[in-house]
């Protein structure tokens, strides 16, 4: 229990620090690694409270697929980080009135909820294997509609940033094809003692 | 006071989520100009979402929570790669990220 306490202080205490450090960070690039600390220190807590597939699901989905898009991004984008931030202050008394209620008034509400805690019986079977006995039988079509957001997400993210560029030398298949020789070399007599 | 603190419930969860959440609004309003920083506290604040789901769901026994918690990874992940994609495509145009200058449907 004492373990268990403690082990939620510190997952907790570093995740609060790391997001506040995602929002505040100077660099943009600070923030996404401050964004895979607060990810990290999440799936932590999931751990804790035996969800170790999500656990798992999170650092290869958030740290491994999104931060790191969100790595690519930063840093493939030339912008002048230190403008954007310029004028940041003035947003800050509305933001903390906004927000100070919103915690307010979510604390409140978590304060007087009375949840009695179901005791669990200890099975055999494992988190991973219960949730994927539910998942492809009960969830099957939104888990279905799930792949297809994201083919659909995929598809459109590379309609989105192909581009064609003029001036670019490509391989084009079915030139090289209908290629003929005479097009492509020229035959010519040679007389001895001259060269070509 | 400190028993309290280390005997760990469903409260302290649904509180460290409630926070997270709070700093993710609080993000969109300190960063109102980095569209990059916006959609990193959109992140923050689907993950509070996903801690609130994950808590419930162990301390009711019921695993939907955690299977929901998938869907709003898969949204959220989508959600991501469209937002950037259109970040960059907006870049390439105008040249800038500000929130500002994405304005050009007001007309």
């Amino acid at each position: 229990m004492i373990i268990q306490g403690l082990a939620f202080l510190l997952f907790s205490g570093i995740l609060s620090i790391s997001a506040l450090l995602v929002i505040t960070a100077r660099n943009p690039v600070h923030s996404v690694l401050w964004l895979v600390l607060a990810f990290f220190n999440s799936a932590g807590l999931f751990v804790l409270l035996g969800a170790e597939f999500i656990a798992f699901l999170m650092v290869i989905v958030y740290v491994g697929a999104v931060a790191v898009l969100f790595l690519f991004v930063v840093m493939m984008l030339e912008v002048d980080f230190v403008s954007l931030r310029q004028g940041a202050m003035q947003y800050v008394p509305v933001g903390l009135i906004v927000g100070g209620v919103l915690f307010a008034e979510l604390v409140f509400m978590y304060g007087g909820l009375e949840i009695e805690a179901v005791n669990q019986a200890v099975t055999e079977v494992q988190n991973s294997q219960s949730i994927g006995l539910v998942l492809y039988t009960d969830y099957i079509f939104p888990f279905q509609v799930a792949g297809l957001i994201l083919f659909v997400a995929m598809i459109g993210a590379i309609v989105l940033t192909h581009r064609t560029r003029p001036g670019v030398r490509r391989q084009n298949i079915a030139e090289q094809h209908n290629r003929k020789p005479e097009e492509a070399m020229e035959i010519r007599k040679v007389t001895t003692g001259t060269g070509a | 006071m400190i028993e309290t603190v280390l005997n760990v419930g469903l409260p302290h969860y649904l509180i460290l989520a409630g926070f997270l959440f709070t700093i993710g609004v609080f993000g969109i309003f300190l960063n109102r100009k980095n569209m990059i920083v916006i959609l990193m506290s959109i992140e923050l604040m689907l993950l509070a979402v996903n801690i609130n789901f994950v808590a419930f769901s162990s301390y009711l026994g019921d695993l939907t929570g955690q299977v929901f918690t998938m869907f709003i990874l898969t949204v959220a992940a989508a959600e991501a790669a469209i937002g950037l994609a259109i970040l960059v495509v907006f870049f390439r145009n105008k040249g800038s990220i500000a929130v500002e200058d994405i304005a050009g449907l007001k007309g």
